[in-house]
């Protein structure tokens, strides 16, 4: 068998692994689902009256607008979720195993990135069929979709990769679990749940350079309006920029853990 | 000549004050465990504040102040965060052995329970007072001394009801699994209420949750004095709800603690 196929064997492996992990352990799978979703009933309820303020876009109905708010809550919690599961590997001595069989060590990283990017696209599919249950309209129909799942799914990839890369570097499940907060915190600072035009001082104008504002207007746009080029080339550059960053940390994270064993 | 007894009331007084040192004691030499519970109703008040401060703009909102509006629904968050972690730790013990040994004592179980419940609604005061510090920072209106006393009655009863909530449902899966369980409960309690907007604007469906979720009562006389003045009108509900609550799901709670076996 060729190495190619090996690791791809290996990286599919260790997704599907991870995925497991993800849907048997209530503390993994329950950021990922219960708490967007309960965030999304409550704020859809409880804020829809915001689309009648002046500046507001032009929305079918309040949850249309925040799908993908919700969807990108979710996105960054599989990624965190992703960072704690791989660190309690490391914790358990899994990885070191992994380490000392005769497959690539970056397929160790990317198993577990994969296994991140299915529950993203978990995630994009979970708050459509809400979506669409709940009567939101999809604007850009299911091409729109399709765009919108892939950016999830890339997204959550690339956050996945920032996680793994702390879990790396600390080899603690608390240090990247302590990383919940500021997950909420780059998710309160973009447009994910309100225009960024609407928003208060300071927040609106880190808002409008928060790298994950991209990303949510190029999910979005394809929602509430359909697809925009020039949104979704910015949502990619965005993502590629942060997968950069993650596979530049973990690469970095994953010499230092093999150096300090 | 033998010693008198010392009174039941005295041991079982005692026994809870042991139990509320073990928690500040925790909270003392691990002061990292609290920082989750404080940073996340701090986070999502100055968050919900940055993202939906416009609303008041609409028609229907008592105050021109969102920081005022939110305040003590992120107060009453961190209630919930600290009662639920309260199950998460009971949850741990008993992982670890020591809901066992605690077990085979012979002080009574309420008074088991008393001590885990008190400790988290004296924890609860922790997070709240630092959200309503920033609060005061950012320029949230001050609530008056009645108003201030009202709230923190509030938060330290929601404690205790997050508290008997995370220990019965601690009991029952006797796994610290269920701690996404005690947190998603508690967080919808306090969310599905006119939290965000006034309950005239909310839509149809959460406007009926919210007015037949007890936590509404709770919230309602929480915020009179961040947004108006505080009337006994405005306060005794909440109080009943409080009560209710505590009663039901502290029978509850009890009802798990005698059905564990040590």
């Amino acid at each position: 068998m060729s190495d190619l196929a090996t690791t791809a064997r290996v990286v599919r492996a260790l997704g599907a692994r991870s995925i497991r992990q993800t849907f048997r352990r209530p503390q993994l799978i329950s950021p990922i689902v219960v708490f967007p979703t309960l965030l999304l009933a409550v704020q859809t309820g409880g804020a829809s009256a915001g689309v009648e303020l002046p500046g507001f876009p032009p929305v079918q109905s309040f949850l249309q607008f925040m799908l993908a708010g919700a969807m990108m809550q979710s996105m960054m919690l599989a990624g965190n979720s992703g960072g704690i599961a791989f660190a309690v590997d490391i914790e358990m001595g899994f990885t070191d195993r992994l380490f000392a069989a005769p497959i690539p060590r970056f397929a160790i990283v990317l198993g577990r990135l994969a296994g991140t990017a299915a529950l993203g696209l978990f995630a994009a599919v979970w708050f459509f069929a809400i979506g669409l249950i709940f009567g939101a309209e999809i604007e850009g129909g299911v091409p729109g979709a399709l765009l919108a799942t892939a950016l999830v799914t890339a997204s959550a990839l690339a956050v996945g990769g920032i996680g793994a890369a702390i879990a790396l570097r600390s080899g603690s499940a608390s240090v990247v679990q302590g990383l919940f907060p500021l997950v909420l915190v780059v998710l309160f600072l973009s447009s994910a749940f309100f225009p960024q035009e609407l928003m208060i001082e300071p927040a609106k104008t880190i808002a409008e350079y928060n790298p994950l504002s991209f990303i949510v207007e190029g999910v979005r746009e394809p929602i509430i309006s359909g697809i925009d080029a020039t949104q979704t080339l910015e949502a990619v550059a965005a993502i590629l920029g942060v997968v950069v960053l993650g596979l530049v940390l973990s690469a970095r994270a994953l010499r230092h853990r093999l150096r300090v064993g | 000549m033998e010693a008198a007894a010392i009174p039941a009331w005295r041991t079982n007084l005692a026994t809870i004050a042991a139990l509320m040192t073990r928690a500040k004691n925790e909270l003392i030499r691990v002061p990292g465990a609290a920082i989750p519970g404080v940073l996340a109703p701090t986070i999502f008040f100055l968050g919900l504040n940055g993202v939906f401060g416009a609303l008041t703009q609409l028609q229907g909102f008592e105050t021109g102040s969102y920081e005022s509006f939110i305040v003590p629904v992120s107060m009453l968050q961190g209630a919930g965060f600290t009662g639920a972690a309260a199950g998460v730790n009971l949850a741990r013990d008993y992982e670890q052995g020591w809901v066992d040994r605690l077990l085979v004592s012979p002080a009574p179980r309420w008074v088991l329970l008393t001590g885990n419940v008190l400790a988290a609604s004296l924890r609860s005061l922790v997070p709240a007072t630092f959200v309503l510090a920033i609060a005061f920072v950012i320029g949230a209106q001050w609530p008056g001394l009645d108003g201030l006393v009202v709230c923190y009655l509030m938060v330290a009863a929601t404690a205790a009801v997050a508290a008997c909530w995370g220990s019965m449902l601690a009991l029952r899966y006797k796994s610290q699994a269920a701690a996404p369980l005690m947190q998603a409960g508690m967080m919808a309690l306090v969310l599905f209420t006119p939290a965000y907007a006034p309950i005239e604007l909310l839509q149809p469906w959460l406007e009926k949750v919210a007015e037949i979720n007890p936590m509404t009562q709770v919230l309602e006389a929480a915020r009179q004095g961040f947004v108006g003045g505080v009337t006994w009108a405005d306060t005794w509900p909440g109080l009943v709800a409080l009560a209710g609550l505590l009663a039901v799901l502290g029978a509850l709670a009890l009802r798990e603690m005698r059905r564990t076996n040590a």
